[in-house]
């Protein structure tokens, strides 16, 4: 037994999900990298919203929408204090990381010209990439990609060797999803400033098990998406500066977003409205705030600790199987093990997995440059959350172990 | 009205007879752990694709393990050989190329596949397989639609 101080077993009853069985077996959730599953005290949140208060915001005069509205401000307020960002309009309620990127690359079109640089993290999500590749293409920038060693940390050395006067923005993962790697953005954000850079931190798979201050950090940008948090799908929030989301153009034009509208010119709302046109997932920005809640009553502090033991444990589980190699061996990790067999694919170990009840991700895990550099198919992710238990890692173990026996 | 394969002397089996077959060897097991075994052995029987057809032509594309199918015509049948890289996959395809392989293009074209459904394969299935199933029917059901044409 691992001894956290954490009721693991009470935890667990908070998660209707977890008492299901899937192919004959209760289920064994170790895809919490994609989505985390959802505790009751949010699902109710959602059920409340449309039950009791579901109305457009900010502009009704009646009491539902009064209500929504600040229902829908106190969450951007728990999202800032949980973040500690200096000020709420600089909390950006968006549909997840992937839009809150393309927000800000969209946002910096014009402010990049031919011969700037942007440097991107070799261990990045697609969404991290292609974004910044598309703005490549639209203002003539080049993109730089900071290299990454066979043990999956980013090469410091080779960061600093490609920043120069000409770099004009940096894009890191704060925790990589596909290797689990918790990258040094604090030292990243660091020199990259002293050439005069901005630097956007997707920090999707970070904000699960790490409390990220974005005063402390001076990060320019973050990046977080409700559903890896014990919240629901289809929310997010973009972190910026006030000074860049002053600068930056709206991204799209619509309702909310205006002060007013005359056909010879409109004038954009102030923070944080002129980002957020039409109406917004406003039950899923409420429930965003619960599950901050719900994650801050049982402490980040203690959800990390728990999940460094599961994951010290499952390690050394998973290495005494045959030919079993983990990929994403450095110090400082998550609690995600990406692993392959040597001689079967990854697909195959998944699929029976399944079979018995345990949910994995195989695949790239849309991190293809990553799968290039270890030059493999793929890999299968087992993510933990600190609602699983050692039973669950012996379940895993023994499961992946008898895959390898039918497939060798 | 029996006909004899000539190079096996067994009767020529209907795509339909053939897919009864293997809907029966499928329920003969107790669970799916079972019957991934059994997919798993079959693929061992798959007729493989000879290595100099592994190439992009040859690709089942939306299939995220890589599936290549290769096929000719022998007198008046089709016959398939094909390969993958992940060993349930080869067992899938090894599946459809032992209903569809031997037949006259006209009949694979003609032929329905609902004994997918009726081994309960694609309810066993992630979604991403399934969907490599649909593309690996459709890739055989259209190397039938290219020899029909020659034929006509």
């Amino acid at each position: 037994m691992i001894d956290t101080g954490l009721n693991i077993a009470a935890i667990r009853k908070d998660f209707p999900i977890l008492q299901r069985k899937v192919n004959g077996y209760p289920l064994v959730y170790l895809d919490n990298a994609a989505t985390s599953q959802t505790p009751r005290q949010v699902i109710d949140v959602i059920v409340d919203y449309y039950s009791n208060y579901n109305a457009n915001i900010h502009r009704g005069v009646h009491a539902l929408s009064q209500q929504a509205t600040d229902a829908y401000e106190q969450a951007r307020i728990k999202v800032q204090k949980h973040f500690n960002a200096a000020l709420p309009r600089e909390i950006i309620f968006t549909s997840g990381t992937t839009h809150s990127i393309n927000l800000v690359a969209s946002g910096f079109t014009g402010f990049l010209k031919e011969g700037d640089q942007v440097l991107v993290s070799a261990m990045e999500h697609h969404s991290n990439i292609v974004p910044w590749q598309m703005l490549c293409e639209r203002s003539g920038a080049t993109l730089k990609v900071i290299p990454m060693t066979p043990e999956g940390e980013l090469d410091m050395e080779g960061f600093a060797s490609q920043l120069n006067t000409r770099t004009k923005m940096v894009f890191c993962n704060h925790v990589s999803n596909a290797l689990g790697t918790i990258n040094p953005i604090e030292t990243i954000i660091r020199k990259a400033h002293e050439v005069g850079a901005v630097v956007l931190v997707d920090g999707a798979q970070a904000a699960p098990h790490i409390k990220a201050d974005m005063q402390k950090l001076d990060v320019d940008f973050y990046t977080v998406s409700a559903h890896k948090m014990c919240g629901p799908t289809g929310v997010g929030i973009l972190y910026g500066k006030e000074e860049w989301l002053l600068k930056m153009p709206p991204y799209q034009g619509g309702g909310e977003m205006i002060e007013e509208v005359r056909f010879e010119k409109t004038t954009y709302a102030g923070l944080p409205h002129k980002f957020e046109a039409g109406t917004p997932n406003i039950a899923g920005g409420i429930a965003f705030g619960a599950a901050i809640d719900y994650m801050n009553g049982i402490g980040m502090e203690a959800i990390a600790h728990y999940e460094a033991e599961l994951l010290a444990y499952a390690t050394q589980k998973l290495l005494a199987i045959q030919g079993l190699r983990i990929y994403g061996t450095g110090r400082e990790k998550t609690a995600v093990i990406s692993f392959n067999i040597e001689g079967i694919h990854p697909y195959d170990i998944g699929t029976l997995l399944d079979q018995m009840g345990i949910a994995v991700r195989t695949g790239h895990h849309c991190a293809q440059p990553i799968m290039d550099y270890f030059k493999i198919p793929g890999t299968v992710r087992a993510s933990f959350s600190f609602y699983n238990t050692v039973e669950e890692v012996d379940r895993l173990a023994a499961a992946v172990e008898k895959a390898r026996q039918m497939l060798s | 009205m029996p006909t004899y394969r000539n190079f096996t002397e067994k009767p020529l089996m209907s795509i339909q007879e053939i897919q009864a077959e293997i809907v029966d060897e499928f329920a003969l097991f107790d669970d799916w752990m079972q019957r991934y075994e059994y997919m798993i052995e079959l693929g061992k029987s798959l007729p493989l694709i000879d290595e100099k057809y592994k190439d992009e032509d040859h690709i089942v594309k939306g299939c995220q393990s890589k599936v290549w199918v290769h096929a000719e015509l022998k007198d008046d049948k089709l016959v398939f050989t094909a390969d993958s890289d992940a060993i349930i996959t080869k067992g899938i395809i090894a599946i459809l190329v032992r209903a569809f392989s031997n037949q006259k293009p006209a009949d694979i074209i003609e032929a329905d596949t609902r004994f997918i459904d009726d081994i309960g394969l694609k309810e066993h299935l992630s979604p991403t397989r399934a969907n490599g199933l649909v593309s690996m029917i459709k890739q055989l059901k259209l190397y039938a639609v290219a020899y029909q044409t020659q034929l006509n």
